[in-house]
Formats: structure tokens, C-alpha cells, sequence
């Protein structure tokens, strides 16, 4: 018990309740160990007041010998060192004894105990069976015990315990004890709330005074403090910081108050100027050194912020909770540095900043104290920030006291730090013999150059690498940028750069421009000083046209370029190359024609719209697009086509020659660059077999798939000047052709510049790459995008000749077309078309004829006269001079002359002139063409050109010979098949051969006819004639015609002639044909067999040369002629019974008649036409098969079958089939044929046939039996 | 104490005005669509205390889980507390980012009241995305939501 009392009360975490001790002290002793043991095994519940839930707490207990002075006095709250219960200790068990000494010691107990007001007690007795059985003479022990009640226990019996044989190991003992305890803990529990109640109670009363004047917060915070530690005492850590945290809460908003105009009086001492800035202290549970300057009302802000931490920190590590303690940390650094200002409390330049460190060290060392490595890996999140922010303070401090600059530091700032050391006062005991003390660290960072640099960069290499870990990528790349900016205060680039170019590309990357502009500006510093001249110069150029900087910053930057620029290279020296990008930005390309399909040598103008991001005005000595030439294939006509879609197909293209390049400011798009990449160009791709174009696949093509599929970082290469060398200072091919523009000042902003294309050689042009020279220095585009193309064709000079209307019409004059395009051929003075002149064709020049020359845009260039010259041979057109490729268009009258006998086609004079008349059919409506050829001899070629024309015959003409009898009539029909409408005149018949005397009759209307499209005109003639009748007429029918449109009607008629021949004119046969009734009726009846009379009559002896026609034999003296005659009734009218043909010899005479009866039964009733009757010569197998008449395939078929119908007898069809064979064996074996009679047609006109068209009526049998009803 | 606490806050709204010294917008793909600060000297520091913190947004949205992310609250609360700034964070279903930074001398300003500058801000952004002449993915020039982010900063002095 001794040994309790003379230990100091000491504040650490051992501290528990004090229960004293009164009685028996030796008794006490021997049960200490048991109890001491005991009382914590067991948990009670604390029910408490002001709602807070009810806990289970372990109770421990600081037993301490009974003395009055441990009793607290009036106002003293220390409640760590008050009593909670007295305990008295007696194992009197005789009365006697009780009543002698025990009952007054415990009176005065009591008395002392009453007097201080304290009513926590409780009296303990001790039973033994040991010493009961001494005592022989004692009293039941109830009887002590109750007497103690008695005496003291007014209504409180619970006030007195009996504890049995405490020492032993008995069940009785155990109970007791149990017992014992529970009441023990209940009391002091009981004890407990109210006490602490009743010191809560005083606390809140006390704080309710603040606003009173001589209200002391140092004071308040002692009170509540004590509460603190109760409670940490009795383990209720949670409980405890809360009370730490209300004092925390109460102090800011003072604090805040204060900085508001509300100050409190006691805050004056908190504002005190700062002296002493040694940092948190953390490593003792309870800094006392703080804690007594608060009671003593002399702490400073920082001393009081630092002895709540510190408590603050302690409870949460017993609280198991260390992350908060970092979080509260920086939480409660950044809130002094603010609080400190807000006060307006002086500080030390620096000293703050020294504070904060040591701060942060003493968290971080205090947590690593505390957790496993592991642990803090895991949990980097939580204290990097404590760990940048020492970086950053240290770093501040460096500044301050000169430790960055290249120098070193001057002697002011020496004398700062060691001002900024003396603060810092002496090393705290506890870390004394701790080698990596905060305090040494910053002690030693602050003594030298050398271990400052070596403490900032590991520190900043620390923080770096937890941010690294735990993916905060951006925040790791900002303590780099600061790293590099300490490397550039040290002057070693070198190491800046790496820094500087990882954060500038995440800048760029992430479109932040702002911070590309700062990077960027440090980082030209840095390359500057590095010499990376060409690096150097890009990030100039890129801050030149940064529209975040000043002008004047831009044109300094500018200027840098500039003057490299003009400095004359040394040997070693190449020119550099930068990106085009910084320097200016392509806007539009424009190409004029819009087309951008020319001639060879033809003016193609390409503007381009550029947008200067210099500041000042440039002068670009050569502004070159290299040109990408690939030979053209195709026609150039196609090609100009799909150069048009291709130009017209960017993405922002346009058409009319327009390319867009994509906008948007430079650093925005920097930015949209990378995070939004350019949208997909898909277009759709058919590949078509050559052959038939048919699909053979499609699919979708990418067409910038060079933007979109680049590597990642090479794509910020544009933008960010140290990625490198530029994709090459393209070696720029001398040879290759490209779109030059020399000594240009390129404005700031938006300038044009006008290029000429070069159209030397027929292809196609790609600009490539874009490359701007100043002086040294080339801007360079590597890539234009969209394409821009354009295409360069070349032609050949061309004649054609077109007519002007549909259709070329023969016979009248027709106005043609001349067009030649010039092509590649300049026309010139003299230069003459030479036209072979055919007779067919005659060119009709007029006086007034003149050429137009158009440019090759269709433009009308100039006008003027031709001069046409013809010779006999050679019609020569002389051309004026036009220049290449326009096109010179003239018209000329020409008139094809109608061929009178078309119906020759085998008539082709192949002249000089090479005309040759090919009729045939006109597609839809029978027109005869002709095709003219014309051949012309053109300046630039020494081949004759010729060009065919296609003339339409208006008129087919069509003659027949009519009949009646012997007289004879010519009928010509014609019919106008073209679309025009004429006026015909004049139609006259004449015989060629004038010797022939024939009169020719016009039985023709003298008037003007009009014939209108599609009409025709029938004219007639009756032929008369003396003697005889030539075998042969040669007739030519000539009418003039005009187009009813032409204006001279009497000139502009033309001739139009048609000549034919007419054979074996005069009438040989009549026919005539009787049908007779049945004998004994008067008309024929259907289904009566009637009689059919032929009779053929000679009409004139045959002549002589008809004569040898028509084969004659001689039989008995008289000369017949055979004929073979049939009845061919294709009406059905008729059914022919019996013999339906046969042959007759007709002997030679005129008037010679022979007669045939034939049977024929009509087969319906009515007036039925005769059947036909045909007459054939029938000639006899002749020796002579080489005059075998014209084999027309159709006429002898008609023939044979005829002679298989009717003359079976004469041969049968393996001979008629043999005999088609022998064309083509041969006449060696003839002699096997068997000769065969032929039969042959007479010419029209020959055969006159009298019953042509009559009728005969024929009666229906009278006795039908079948009648047709019909009901309806 | 509570009520002590909140009587002192009320002697202060009158002194502290209750607005943010940098205000920014930044698109999913982590570029500024629009970004203002007071006072303009300090624009630089803003812009990348601002940028910082988009490690500290990206991590508190990833701690959400894929699943959870429907119901995760837009307003991600403290992101980075400096010496002199408070950075404040919130997100929208579509990783739109709004940023807010108060001077952290201003204590007046209590969570509830950041979280409704956030809506606000909120609401006015979706105006910016509803009017049909705005390019999703532009930087923001709407009239209407820099006078509404004007009203919420601290007038420059």
C-alpha cells in the first residue's frame, strides 16, 4: 500500500479511478493482488446520462491508502485525482474490539469523509474462520455486521459488505468475493455518474460563462480536458476525443470569430507573435511542457493546436484509427497556417513553413510507429498528402533561404535561417537519439546547398512514387513539374527536361491549354539551355502563335525563330525542319476552274487560305507544295470525273474545287485531338469484274486511317516539341514537280496565296506535303489532309461533223456542224481544212459563214469569217487561228444528191472521193440511208479524216404495171417516209430509149400536191403504143419537191428522180373462168359438184425474144407453148374434185383459146369469189441447166412442191431432192439426174385475168334437216 | 454546442460571402469545357489545382463499384484540401465533372450549401446540353451559365 502512495500521480495511460483505502491496511495488502486482479474480469454496463448510450466498461481501480488530503476541496475539479469511493477494511470480529477501537476509527473515517461531502464509500468486512475459531468467546458474526449497519449504515445496509475467507478456495468464498466485487463495480460505477454528472454539469456551466468577460478558454479547456481523461482512463477513448474535439470546434470558432471582428479577450494571448515553431510532438501521450504553458494561459495558437493534436492523435491510434490521424493532420496544418493569418498573428518568414514540416514528418513518423509496412503501402492515399506537403514546404523553405539558386545562399539569407533554426529551439528529448529525426532533417536541409537538394528530391521522389502507386498520375506529374523547375533553378536542364516533357504531353493529351502554355514556356527555357536548337524552335514556334500568351511574349518567341532564321549556316548546319502546325494552319484550297481537271498547259490556279499564328508578319522566301505525280490512265474525260467526286468528297469538302480543312483553335483541337479522335471517313468500295461488272465484293474503306491509326505518342509529336526529330525535313526532290510561291509575307491571321499549277504532263497531281522556308528554318506539313488533286489531261486535235437537224435528209440542201477541238494542236494562220469533193455530195458554201472559237470552259472566244475556196477536186476551208484546246465550231450546206436507182446495192464506186451508197433500211420506217463519207485532209495530221454522214431518202418509190386487157398502165407510187412535209410537182414519166415508140399518158393532176409525213402520191400513166410493145421499158419518173417550210418555194425545189425498168409488158394470156350450175339448175348449191370452165386465150404471138423465153416445141407442124394452169382456192370456199391442174399445150397464134373443165363444189352458200386460177410457163427439162433461171430458194420450193402435188408421175422427191445436190457436187454428175421440167411464173401484166373478182351465187341445199335455234 | 455553433455561423454569413473562387466544367474525356476563377492573376494555379484533382474524382468514382454506379451520389464531396483552397467535386451520370474551389479562409461555406451550388450548376449545364445549336463535347459559352456561374463566385475586387 506504501508502495501506491508514494507513487507520484503520474498523467499517463495508466492512470485508473482512485479508491481509497481506510481500515485495515494490512488486511488490504493481503487482498490487493486478488483484487486488483478481479475487478476488471468482469464487465458492467454503464448507463449514463444525457441519452448517451449505456456501455460496457472493464473497471480497474487504483487502490491508495485513506488520507485526508486526498479528499478535493472546495473548486478543486481535478477529477483525475479524486477519490471515486472510500473504502473502510476491518476483519474485527470481536465486539469488544469493535466497540474499543474500530467503530471510533471508523466514526472519524466517516466524519473526515462527510466533511469533504463525499458519500462514496463502503464498508468491507472480513470474515475468517480462522480467526473465529481463536476466538471462542466472539459473537455471531452477524452481530458485527449489523452493528456496523446499525452504526453507519442509515438505510444504505448495501453500504456494508462481508467478504468470507477471501483467501481461500472455497465456494463460499468464490460467492462472496463475487458478490463483493459486483458491489464494488455497481458503486463505482454509481460513483462514476455522478460525479461525473455533477462535473459535467459545472463544465457546461462554466462554458455558458464565455461570453463573459475574464472568461478564460485556457481555463475552460483544462475542465474539459479532465473529463478527457476520465474517460480515457476508464478506457472510453471515443468518449475522450470527443471531448477533445468540442474544445477543438469551440477554439476554431472562436478563432473564426475573432477573424470576423468578434474577439474575445483571451484569445489576445493566442495571438502572440510566433516564436517558436519546433513542430508537432506526438512520441509522449501528454505533452506537459504544452499542457502547463495552456494552464498558465501562455501557449501560443500553435502550442495550443499542437497539444490538442497530440492528444487528438493519441486517442485515434488507441482507437486503432491512424489514417484519420494523417487526414486530420493535413487538415489541421492547413487550418493553422489559415488560422495564424487569420488572426493576424506575426510569424517568422518561413517559420511556418518550418512548423508545417516538422509537422508532417512527426505524423508521418508517429503513424509509421504505429503500422507495418505493408500497411502503409496499402495506405500511400492517406499520406501522401503529408508527404507532398512537407515536399512543397521544404521546397518554399529552399527558396527562401537561397538554397536553389545556382549561387548558393547570400548572407541574408543565412541570417534567415539561422533566425529560422533558432525557432526551432533544442531537439526534443525523445528524438535526441533518433537519427531521422524531423528536427535533424531540417536542421541539415537547412545547413547546406548539397543536403537540402538531397532532402527535397527525396522527399519529392517519395511523394512522386505514392502517387505513382496509387494512380494519381497528374498529381505525380505536377511534383515533377516542380522537380523541374528546382533543376532549372539549379541549372541542370537536363534533368528538367524529362519532367517538363512527361507533364507537358499529359497537358496536351488532356486539352488543358493554359498549362501547355506554362510548360511550354519552360520548357523552351530549358531546350534553350540545353542548345536542342531545333526543339527549341519548334516550342517557339508552338508559344509564337499561343494565343495565351501576350503579344509581346509571342513576338519575342517569334523573334527567336526569326533571328535563327536569318543567321547564315554554318558548314555543319542543315536547315531545320519544324511542324508546320505551330506556324500556320491550312483553312481552304481552292482551285480555279473549280474543276481541277485541265489541259496539258492549260492555267490551274490553286489559293490556298492559310491562317498565320504568328505574331508578327512573316516572309516566307518559298512556299512549296510537293506534288505526288502519278500517270493518268484512262480516258481523261473519265478521269475528270472522278477527280471532281474525289476534290468535292473531303470531309468538308464542297465541291466547286473547295477544300476545307478541319478548324478549330490550336490548342483546343490539341486537345479534341486526342481525346476525341477524328471522326471515321468510311466510304463504300465495290470491286467489279472487268469483264462484265459484275460484283465480285464490296466492302468499306477507311480513308484516314493514317490519323486514326498512328501510335499514340507519336501523334503529340506535332504538338510537342521534343518527341523527337519531325517525321523527316522531308528531302525534298529537286526534280519532283511542285506548287511554288516565292518572297510572301505571311500576315498575321488569315492570308491567301496563289499558286500555279504546273499542267506540263497529262496525270494526276497529289499535294503531298506542304513545306514553308524561312531563311534556315522550314515549316513542313508532312501530310495534307483531305486530298487535294487535281488532274491534267491531254487530246488530240478532233474534227467531227455533226448535222444540226435529227436526220440528214437527201435531195435538199442540210446544214452541218464542224466542230474541232483543238486539243494539244494550235491552229494557225493558213491552217485549211481540205475536203475531197464528190459528185453525191457538193458543199454549198454561202458567202456569209463564219467560225466561232470557244475556250476550252465553253467560253465564247472570238468570231470569225471562212474563207471556203474550191477547186474541182478540193473544196479548202481556211480555219483562223485558234489557240490549243478551244474549240472552233462552223456550219457548212451540204446536199447529198438522191441516187435514181437505189436499189443496187451492189453498185460502190470506191473513187477518190470514196463514196459509195449503201441503202438500207432505216430502223423503224423503211428510210433509205445513205452513208457519205467525206475525207478530209486536216492541218495536223497527214492522214485524210473521214467522217461518214448519214443521209435519209425522204421518199420511197414504188412502180406497178396495171392492166386491162391490152391496154397497159404505169403507176408510181411515192410515199414521203420522212418527217418533213413537201410540196411535189411535175411528176413526169419518160421512157429512156426513145426509139421505142411508146406514148406515155399522164393521167396526173397538174397542181402542186402536198404530201405530208408518212403520205403517199399515186400517179398513172397509160402507155400506147403502135406496133409493138418492147420486151423491155427503161422508165424514169422525175417530180420536183420542196419542204413546204422553204422560204423561195421555186428555187428551193429539188429533183427527185427514180428510175426503173419495166419486163415483158404486153399481155400474152387472158383467162377466163365459167362456173356452171348442175345441169337442169338455175344456180349452184352447196354441196353440188358445179362445173368450172377455163378458158385461156393467146393474145398476141409471143415476139422473138419472148419467144426464146418461152420454149416452144413443135408438134405435127404447129408450135404450142405449155402451160400449166391450177385452181388454188385458199378461201375454202371452194373443193376442187378431181383434177385441180394440168398442162396445156397452147399452140402459137393469136386467139388460140383452150378450154378445161374441172369440178368444183362450192362449201358455203352465198356469193362466193371465184377460186383462184394461176398460170405457169411449163418449160421441159432443158439440156441447157446454165441458164437456169434465178434459183430464188422461195420460188422453187413453191415450184417443187407444185410437182409433187400434181405431176407425180414426171419424178418422185428423191430426184427432186437429188437434184439440189448437184450444185454443189458438180456437173460431172449430171448425167444421172433426171432432166426435170421447170415451171415458171409470168411477169405481171402477162396474164390477164377477165374473171378477176367475180362472183357466183351459190344456193343452200334446200332440205336442211338441222335448224339453229336460238332461245333467248 | 450545436446550437452555440450554429449562432456563431450566423454572426458570420454576413462577412463571408457565401462563393466559389474557381469554377470549372470538364468534359468525360477529362478536357476543360468551361473554366472560371477569381481573381484572374491566379488563373494559372486554379487551372491546375483543378487538373490535380482529377486523379482524386477518378479514384473516388472507380471506388464505386460497377454495379453501384447507378446509385452513386453525383456529389463527391472534399476532393483535396490545400493551404488555401478547398477543391469540391461532383459528376454527372454522364462523367461530366463539375469542380468547384472555395477559398479556404471562407468557412463559412457548410456542405449543404456547396451541394446545392452543384445543382445549380448542374441544372444549368443541362440547359447548355439541351440548347440544339450547342455541339455536345464544345467548350461552353452559354450567356445564361456564365452569368449563373457568376452569381455563384466571388465578385472580383
Amino acid at each position: 500500500m506504501e508502495a501506491h502512495e508514494e507513487k507520484p500521480i503520474i498523467y499517463t495511460m495508466e492512470n485508473k479511478p482512485i479508491v481509497t483505502c481506510a481500515g485495515d491496511q494490512s488486511l488490504f495488502t493481503s487482498l490487493y493482488t486478488s483484487l486488483a486482479q478481479q475487478l476488471p474480469r468482469e464487465p458492467m454496463e454503464w448507463r449514463r446520462s444525457y441519452g448517451r448510450a449505456p456501455k460496457m466498461i472493464h473497471l480497474e481501480a487504483n487502490f491508495v491508502q485513506f488520507k485526508e488530503e486526498l479528499l478535493p476541496k472546495d473548486g478543486n475539479r481535478a477529477l483525475l485525482t479524486f477519490p471515486f469511493l472510500h473504502i473502510y477494511w476491518t476483519d474485527c470480529c470481536d465486539t469488544e474490539m469493535y466497540k474499543a477501537s474500530v467503530k471510533d476509527d471508523m466514526l472519524r473515517w466517516q466524519s473526515t469523509l462527510r466533511l469533504h461531502g463525499s458519500v462514496d464509500w463502503l464498508i468491507v468486512v472480513v470474515e475468517s474462520e480462522a480467526k473465529k475459531k481463536n476466538k471462542t468467546n466472539i459473537l455471531p458474526r452477524t452481530s458485527i455486521v449489523d452493528k456496523i449497519r446499525n452504526d453507519f449504515c442509515n438505510k444504505q445496509s448495501d453500504r456494508c459488505v462481508v467478504l468470507s475467507d477471501p483467501l481461500k478456495e472455497s465456494s463460499r468464498s468464490q460467492d462472496s468475493w463475487s458478490s463483493f466485487l459486483t458491489k464494488l463495480r455497481t458503486l463505482l460505477l454509481m460513483s462514476f455518474t455522478k460525479n461525473l454528472g455533477r462535473f459535467e454539469d459545472d463544465m457546461r456551466t462554466l462554458r455558458e460563462k464565455r461570453t463573459e468577460p475574464g472568461w478564460s478558454f485556457c481555463d475552460y479547456f483544462m475542465v474539459q480536458e479532465e473529463l478527457a481523461f476520465v474517460f480515457e482512463m476508464l478506457q472510453q477513448f471515443e468518449d475522450a476525443l470527443v471531448q477533445y474535439d468540442e474544445l477543438d470546434a469551440l477554439f476554431t470558432q472562436y478563432v473564426l470569430n475573432f477573424g470576423a471582428g468578434d474577439g474575445a479577450n483571451w484569445l489576445g494571448s493566442f495571438c502572440a507573435p510566433v516564436k517558436r515553431w519546433n513542430g508537432l510532438l506526438l512520441r509522449r501521450p501528454i505533452d506537459m511542457e504544452k499542457r502547463e504553458l495552456i494552464q498558465r494561459g501562455e501557449a501560443s495558437l500553435l502550442d495550443l493546436r499542437s497539444y490538442l493534436f497530440s492528444r487528438q492523435c493519441t486517442l485515434l491510434i488507441f482507437l486503432q484509427r491512424p489514417w484519420e490521424v494523417t487526414q486530420r493532420a493535413l487538415e489541421l496544418l492547413h487550418n493553422c497556417v489559415q488560422e495564424l493569418c487569420l488572426l493576424e498573428v506575426s510569424v517568422v518568414q518561413g517559420a511556418l513553413d518550418c512548423w508545417v514540416f516538422l509537422s508532417c514528418l512527426e505524423v508521418l513518423h508517429r503513424i509509421e510507429g504505429c503500422c507495418d509496412r505493408a500497411q502503409l503501402e496499402a495506405n500511400c492515399s492517406h499520406t501522401v498528402g503529408l508527404w507532398t506537403y512537407a515536399t512543397e514546404k521544404l521546397k518554399s523553405l529552399g527558396y527562401l533561404c537561397g538554397l536553389v539558386a545556382e549561387k548558393g545562399p547570400t548572407s541574408e539569407d543565412l541570417n534567415r535561417t539561422v533566425d529560422l533554426l533558432a525557432g526551432l529551439g533544442e531537439e526534443r528529448p525523445e528524438t535526441v537519439n533518433s537519427l531521422q529525426s524531423p528536427y535533424k532533417k531540417l536542421n541539415e536541409a537547412l545547413s547546406s546547398v548539397e543536403a537540402f537538394e538531397k532532402h527535397y528530391l527525396e522527399l519529392s521522389h517519395a511523394a512522386m512514387e505514392m502517387y505513382r502507386a496509387i494512380g494519381r498520375m497528374r498529381s505525380a506529374r505536377l511534383i515533377g513539374k516542380s522537380l523541374a523547375e528546382f533543376y532549372m533553378k539549379k541549372g541542370d536542364p537536363e534533368r528538367a527536361e524529362g519532367f517538363l516533357d512527361d507533364s507537358l504531353r499529359s497537358y496536351v493529351a488532356e486539352g488543358w491549354s493554359l498549362q501547355v502554355t506554362h510548360t511550354r514556356k519552360q520548357m523552351a527555357e530549358c531546350q534553350k539551355l540545353l542548345q536542342q536548337t531545333e526543339d527549341y524552335l519548334q516550342t517557339s514556334a508552338l508559344l509564337a502563335g499561343d494565343a495565351n500568351l501576350t503579344v509581346e511574349e509571342r513576338k519575342h518567341f517569334c523573334q527567336e525563330i526569326l533571328t535563327f532564321a536569318s543567321q547564315p549556316p554554318a558548314p555543319s548546319d542543315q536547315t531545320v525542319a519544324l511542324s508546320m502546325a505551330a506556324f500556320a494552319q491550312l483553312r481552304q484550297m481552292q482551285f480555279s476552274p473549280p474543276g481541277a481537271v485541265v489541259h496539258v498547259g492549260a492555267a490551274l490556279q490553286l489559293e490556298l487560305r492559310v491562317r498565320c499564328l504568328m505574331p508578327v508578319a512573316v516572309k516566307v522566301e518559298q512556299l512549296a507544295a510537293t506534288l505526288h505525280f502519278s500517270l493518268e490512265q484512262g480516258g481523261a474525260r473519265g478521269r475528270a470525273g472522278s477527280a471532281q467526286r474525289r476534290t468535292g468528297q473531303g470531309p468538308q469538302g464542297q465541291g466547286d474545287g473547295v477544300v476545307l480543312f478541319p478548324q478549330g483553335s490550336p490548342l483546343a483541337g490539341a486537345g479534341m485531338g486526342a481525346s476525341l479522335l477524328p471522326a471515321l471517313e468510311l466510304y463504300e468500295m465495290q470491286d467489279r469484274s472487268p469483264s462484265d461488272s459484275s460484283l465480285n465484293s464490296t466492302g468499306v474503306v477507311c480513308k484516314n486511317m493514317h490519323l486514326l491509326l498512328r501510335r499514340h505518342d507519336s501523334s503529340a509529336s506535332l504538338d510537342t516539341p521534343t518527341a523527337g526529330a519531325l517525321p523527316a525535313a522531308i528531302a525534298v526532290d529537286d526534280g519532283a514537280q511542285m506548287l511554288r510561291a516565292r518572297d510572301i509575307t505571311l500576315q498575321p491571321g488569315d492570308n491567301s496565296i496563289l499558286f500555279t499549277a504546273p499542267t506540263g504532263e497529262p496525270g494526276s497531281y497529289t499535294l503531298r506535303q506542304l513545306c514553308g522556308s524561312v531563311g534556315r528554318v522550314q515549316f513542313v506539313q508532312s501530310h495534307i489532309y483531305p486530298v487535294v488533286q487535281y488532274e491534267v489531261y491531254s487530246q488530240e486535235p478532233q474534227l467531227t461533223i455533226e448535222p444540226l437537224s435529227d436526220n440528214l435528209l437527201a435531195g435538199i440542201p442540210q446544214k452541218v456542224k464542224f466542230t474541232i477541238a483543238t486539243g494539244h494542236y494550235s491552229v494557225k494562220k493558213g491552217d485549211a481544212l481540205q475536203l475531197s469533193n464528190t459528185d453525191s455530195m457538193p458543199i454549198l458554201h454561202s458567202s456569209c459563214c463564219s467560225a466561232t472559237i470557244l475556250s476550252s470552259t465553253g467560253e465564247r472566244v472570238g468570231e470569225s469569217a471562212l474563207s471556203i475556196q474550191s477547186s474541182e477536186k478540193v473544196t479548202s476551208i481556211s480555219l483562223p487561228p485558234t489557240p490549243p484546246y478551244h474549240t472552233l465550231e462552223f456550219q457548212l450546206e451540204v446536199l447529198c444528191h438522191i441516187p435514181p436507182t437505189p436499189f443496187k446495192p451492189d453498185i460502190e464506186r470506191l473513187t477518190n472521193g470514196e463514196v459509195r451508197h449503201r441503202p438500207k433500211s432505216h430502223a423503224d420506217r423503211g428510210m433509205i440511208n445513205i452513208d457519205q463519207k467525206v475525207s478530209i485532209d486536216c492541218p495536223w495530221s497527214i492522214y485524210s479524216t473521214l467522217i461518214s454522214l448519214t443521209f435519209y431518202v425522204p421518199f420511197k418509190a414504188k412502180h406497178s404495171i396495171l392492166s386491162a386487157g391490152k391496154r397497159k398502165y404505169i403507176q408510181v407510187c411515192l410515199q414521203n417516209v420522212s418527217d418533213t412535209i413537201f410540196h411535189l410537182a411535175d411528176p413526169v414519166l419518160t421512157e429512156c430509149q426513145p426509139t421505142i415508140p411508146v406514148e406515155l399518158l399522164s393521167l396526173n393532176a397538174k397542181t402542186q400536191q402536198t404530201v405530208c409525213s408518212q403520205q403517199s402520191v399515186f400517179c398513172l400513166w397509160e402507155m400506147r403504143w403502135v406496133e409493138r410493145l418492147p420486151l423491155c421499158l427503161q422508165c424514169a419518173f422525175s417530180a420536183s419537191f420542196a419542204p413546204v417550210s422553204a422560204s423561195d418555194a421555186h428555187t428551193a425545189f429539188k429533183p427527185y428522180r427514180y428510175e426503173f425498168q419495166l419486163d415483158r409488158v404486153s399481155t400474152l394470156y387472158s383467162l377466163k373462168a365459167e362456173i356452171l350450175p348442175p345441169s337442169g339448175d338455175q344456180h349452184c348449191r352447196t354441196g353440188t359438184l358445179c362445173g368450172l370452165e377455163v378458158s385461156i386465150t393467146r393474145q398476141a404471138e409471143p415476139s422473138e425474144t419472148e419467144g426464146e423465153e418461152e420454149e416452144s416445141t413443135e408438134i405435127e407442124g404447129l408450135r404450142t407453148t405449155k402451160l400449166m394452169y391450177e385452181v388454188v382456192d385458199n378461201s375454202s370456199n371452194w373443193a376442187v374434185c378431181g383434177k385441180s391442174s394440168g398442162v396445156v399445150s397452147m399452140p402459137v397464134a393469136a386467139s388460140a383459146t383452150h378450154r378445161v373443165q374441172m369440178e368444183v363444189m362450192p362449201l358455203f352458200a352465198g356469193h362466193l369469189p371465184f377460186p383462184n386460177i394461176k398460170v405457169f410457163k411449163y418449160l421441159p427439162h432443158s439440156a441447157v441447166p446454165a441458164i437456169q433461171p434465178d434459183t430464188d430458194s422461195c420460188l422453187e420450193n413453191d415450184t417443187m412442191s407444185l410437182l409433187d402435188k400434181g405431176l407425180d408421175d414426171q419424178g418422185d422427191t428423191a430426184s427432186i431432192r437429188s437434184r439440189g445436190s448437184v450444185h454443189s457436187v458438180g456437173s460431172g454428175e449430171q448425167q444421172r439426174v433426171l432432166p426435170m421440167p421447170r415451171l415458171e411464173p409470168f411477169s405481171p401484166g402477162q396474164v390477164f385475168y377477165l374473171s378477176q373478182g367475180r362472183q357466183v351465187l351459190v344456193l343452200p341445199v334446200t332440205d336442211d334437216h338441222v335448224m339453229e335455234v336460238n332461245v333467248t | 454546442m450545436e446550437h452555440t455553433q450554429s449562432r456563431d455561423a450566423c454572426w458570420h454569413s454576413r462577412h463571408h460571402s457565401k462563393m466559389a473562387v474557381c469554377i470549372a466544367v470538364i468534359a468525360k474525356e477529362n478536357y476543360p469545357l468551361y473554366i472560371r476563377s477569381v481573381p484572374v492573376q491566379n488563373e494559372l494555379k486554379f487551372h491546375y489545382t483543378v487538373h490535380t484533382s482529377l486523379d482524386v474524382v477518378e479514384e473516388k468514382i472507380s471506388a464505386v463499384g460497377k454495379a453501384m454506379a447507378d446509385q452513386r451520389e453525383l456529389y463527391l464531396g472534399l476532393l483535396y484540401p490545400t493551404e488555401d483552397y478547398k477543391v469540391y467535386g461532383y459528376v454527372t451520370n454522364s462523367k461530366v465533372k463539375f469542380v468547384i474551389v472555395v477559398d479556404s479562409s471562407n468557412t463559412s461555406l457548410r456542405d449543404n450549401e456547396i451541394r446545392s451550388m452543384f445543382r445549380k450548376l448542374h441544372n444549368s449545364f443541362t440547359d447548355v446540353m439541351c440548347n440544339p445549336f450547342y455541339n455536345p463535347g464544345d467548350t461552353i459559352q452559354s450567356k445564361a451559365f456564365d452569368s449563373m456561374v457568376s452569381a455563384m463566385m466571388v465578385q472580383a475586387s
